[in-house]
């Protein structure tokens, strides 16, 4: 088996970092940046290296929004839904992206290609309503722009 | 070109994340390949935040004899003409320029010290940050001053911690020096999550340099050498360019040991958050640095005693911070005079939601709300009467219309029930049902809430059911004192400040609009109509045209009718998004209350 992609982001910052418990959270936070999810033989090498029980590990990763063990669509849209959004309308483009991709806040499409979230401000406000997909920034939606993304993307 | 021969035409683009998002990018790279084949001699610029974010994407054009025009809504098809007519013929083109006066009127009340090179200077160059006076406090500082001496200059300022509790600034330094042992920390409170603020992104987009700068200057007179700057990780482009600033600053020499052959030596880390609110809570924090879940805990003791890893701490919001190089290189006397006797300086605020001119802003402390609001803001971009204001995000509150002659301090806002907060200043008109905005606030709460105390895990979720039975017309007498009871034992029963001040947009809203949740529960009425399960949308059969609009547009095909013929809204259907009033090109849908319509 070729060793997973995780690893080597793993090995790179405890070499420049140190085998710390400081350095899980930027270990959780690569791994899930390079595979969308952190997978469980992540965990046991991480409890490994670092000394941390996995309990501790499970722990750190439920309370962060951002770090899931189920895996993460190809695009993961992020739409923001604090006030100055919901003063926008956000809700109505929440509802496009439901309708559209067959999926609700919080859920990943059987293809694994979307997984849609709700999330709290962005800092894109003056352009509500505004959403991320990974990491490009989309402001002033409407439905026929969202739309108009989403098809790009499924394209 | 009749352009003199020694100094070119300068071109600025804003590059922060909002203009990227509004399409600066490709506005960029259409002028970097014009001018690249024209040969023209124009230095084009990347820049951040210009701070008119409505106007996005934004360029400025400098004449080389330093006449500045800004271009609004650039798209990559208007570079030609403003090239050729304005740079070529020097004639601008005023259809797509921002009038002189709408520049005035922006910048006529505002003070800009911490946004000093925010849209001016090239925020991935270390070298347009030198240009700038860049790094000379910190050179001052540690040629010139004692620890002591920086410490006691930055208390005489009057500085107050801008991340949300206003404690002084040069008090909190002497805690941290005071407190024995050899190893101290020094942290950059980046995690910026009160919903509608974005004054700190904005900061370290456009100048990420002065708040290494200011972490430099703390980080000597507290005796620290070890920073990091904790930030949040929807905030890609702001760690990018820290990242490169914190490289360029090594390379030259600012961070690392020995620093301009001082005896002082520091090093600065970036940590990212992972999406926790709480986290933003200085002990919540530091558990996050340390790699464990991010739970506050009870304080003293203070960071300033036991911090990370039980060492002596300090921890600075991102503006505080930048306001620091300038006041060394300034004194303290020239940042005192402006602000009041007890909220010195300027303050950076967001203005979001239903106004004109949305974006960032700098103002010296003492500033009335109104004229934020109307003279700087340019007042509601609905046209509408303006409601009220929604100021310190979920920890702060509401202030009603009438109460716009508020200046800013942080007493006078305080008093209002509200606080100063981080900065996020969001805008309601008539639209805006202020208890859906109560609702909205909790919700977020009990979202975020880590757990631990029970008042504000429990105790927010009682309250959020009532908010929620209000909202769908059930309501019930007694509803508006439990809530104001609940609030009170939140407050005072929970153990970080996102407990103790998650009541403030439920006491506000009760405070100043106890009518509107009278009218929700007694007469099932909402006036913003806003509320749901309260309102009801329908065709007016005397207008209608029978055009069959509405009908293509709605998303649950509620609408029904005839060509021709007058159409009808099957209310159990409908979902109450309002597209069919948005399309109706006759003005035949309307929205009242349930009872109204019925
Ligand atoms: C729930 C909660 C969230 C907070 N979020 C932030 C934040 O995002 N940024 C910040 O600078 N301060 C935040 N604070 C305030 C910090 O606890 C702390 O007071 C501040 O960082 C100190 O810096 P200052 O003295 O420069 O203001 C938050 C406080 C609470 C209770
Ligand atoms: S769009 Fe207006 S006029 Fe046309 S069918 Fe709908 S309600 Fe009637
Ligand atoms: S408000 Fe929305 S859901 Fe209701 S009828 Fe109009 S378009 Fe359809
Ligand atoms: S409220 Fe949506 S981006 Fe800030
Ligand atoms: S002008 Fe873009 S962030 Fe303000």
């Amino acid at each position: 088996m070729s060793a997973a992609p995780w690893k080597a982001k793993v090995d790179d910052i405890i070499t420049q970092q140190g085998r710390v418990k400081e350095v899980l959270l930027p270990c959780l936070g690569a791994i899930q940046e390079v595979s969308g999810y952190i997978p469980q033989p992540a965990i046991s090498y991480l409890q490994e290296c670092l000394d941390v029980p996995s309990v501790d590990i499970y722990g750190v990763i439920t309370f962060y929004g951002m770090l899931t063990t189920k895996q993460q669509g190809k695009y993961v849209i992020r739409l923001c839904n604090s006030l100055p959004c919901h003063l926008n309308k956000s809700e109505n483009i929440l509802r496009v992206v439901e309708r559209k991709l067959g999926i609700k806040a919080g859920e990943t499409s059987p293809d694994g290609k979307f997984t849609l979230e709700t999330v709290a401000c962005l800092g894109l406000c003056d352009k509500a309503p505004a959403m991320m997909i990974n990491d490009k920034s989309y402001g002033n939606l409407t439905e026929a722009t969202t739309q108009e993304i989403l098809a790009e993307l499924n394209g | 070109m009749s352009s003199p021969r020694d100094e070119g035409w300068l071109i600025r683009v804003g590059l922060a994340s909002c203009g990227i998002a509004a399409g600066a990018k490709e506005v960029y790279n259409a002028l970097s390949a014009r001018l690249g084949d024209k040969g023209l001699g124009v230095t084009l610029k990347k820049t951040g935040c210009i701070g008119m974010c409505y106007n996005e994407p934004l360029i400025e054009v400098v004449s080389p004899r330093k006449e500045r025009t800004f271009y609004k809504q650039v798209t990559p098809d208007k570079i030609n003409r403003i090239i050729s007519e304005h740079l070529i013929q020097g004639k601008l083109v005023t259809e797509w320029a921002v009038p002189d006066e709408e520049i005035n009127r922006l910048l006529a009340k505002q003070q800009r010290i911490v946004l000093r090179n925010c849209g001016i200077i090239d925020p991935e160059s270390i070298d347009d940050y030198l240009a700038v006076d860049g790094y000379k406090a910190l050179k001052k500082a540690l040629s010139t001053m004692s620890p002591d001496e920086v410490i006691g200059e930055v208390t005489k300022s009057g500085l107050r911690g801008r991340g949300g509790a206003g404690f002084p600034t040069g008090v909190k330094w002497g805690f941290a020096r005071k407190s024995s042992g050899e190893l101290k920390y020094l942290i950059c409170n980046a995690d910026e999550g009160d919903p509608g603020a974005f004054m700190d992104r904005s900061v370290l987009e456009s100048d990420p340099h002065s708040v290494i700068e200011g972490m430099l200057i703390a980080g000597y007179a507290i005796g620290a050498s070890q920073g990091y700057i904790y930030v949040r990780a929807e905030y890609p482009l702001a760690i990018n360019r820290l990242e490169l600033a914190l490289a360029d600053a090594k390379k030259a020499g600012f961070i690392g040991e020995t620093i301009l052959d001082s005896n002082f030596s520091f090093d600065i880390k970036i940590r990212q958050g992972a999406g926790a609110f709480v986290c933003g809570e200085e002990t919540a924090l530091l558990m996050s640095l340390e790699g464990r879940r991010g739970m506050p805990r009870v304080r003293p003791p203070f960071p300033a005693q036991s911090g990370l890893w039980g060492k002596p701490t300090n921890i600075n919001n991102v503006e505080t911070l930048a306001n620091i190089a300038w006041i060394i290189l300034h004194g303290a006397s020239v940042y005192s005079k402006y602000g009041t006797e007890k909220s010195r300086g300027t303050k950076v605020f967001a203005l979001a939601g239903k106004i004109v001119h949305g974006g960032l802003i700098e103002v010296p402390m003492g500033i009335t709300l109104r004229e934020i609001v109307f003279d700087i803001g340019g007042g509601t971009s609905s046209g509408l009467e303006l409601k009220a204001i929604q100021i310190g995000g979920p920890s702060g509150g509401i202030i009603p219309a009438s109460l716009m002659d508020t200046p800013v301090d942080y007493d006078s806002l305080t008093q209002t029930g509200a606080i100063m907060g981080s900065g996020g200043l969001i805008v309601m008109d008539e639209t805006s049902c202020m208890i859906d905005i109560a609702r909205f606030f909790l919700n977020f709460i009990q979202k975020e809430s880590c757990g631990k105390c029970p008042f504000c895990r429990i105790g927010t979720r009682r309250m959020l059911e009532i908010l929620e039975r209000i909202t769908e017309g059930n309501g019930k007498k007694g509803d508006i004192e439990l809530l104001a009871e609940l609030a009170q034992n939140v407050k005072r029963a929970s153990l970080c400040g996102l407990g103790q001040t998650a009541p403030n947009p439920v006491l506000t809203t009760i405070r100043y609009f106890r009518n509107e949740y009278e009218e929700h529960i007694y007469q099932k009425k909402c006036r913003a109509k806003k509320c749901h399960a309260l309102i009801n949308y329908t065709i007016i059969p005397e207008k209608c045209t029978g055009c069959g609009v509405c009908a293509k547009y709605c998303p649950v095909e509620a609408i029904s009718g005839e060509k021709k013929q007058p159409h009808l809204i099957d209310s159990n259907r409908c979902i109450r998004c309002g597209l069919c009033m948005k399309v109706c090109r006759f003005d035949a849908v309307s929205v009242g209350s349930r009872e109204e319509n019925a």
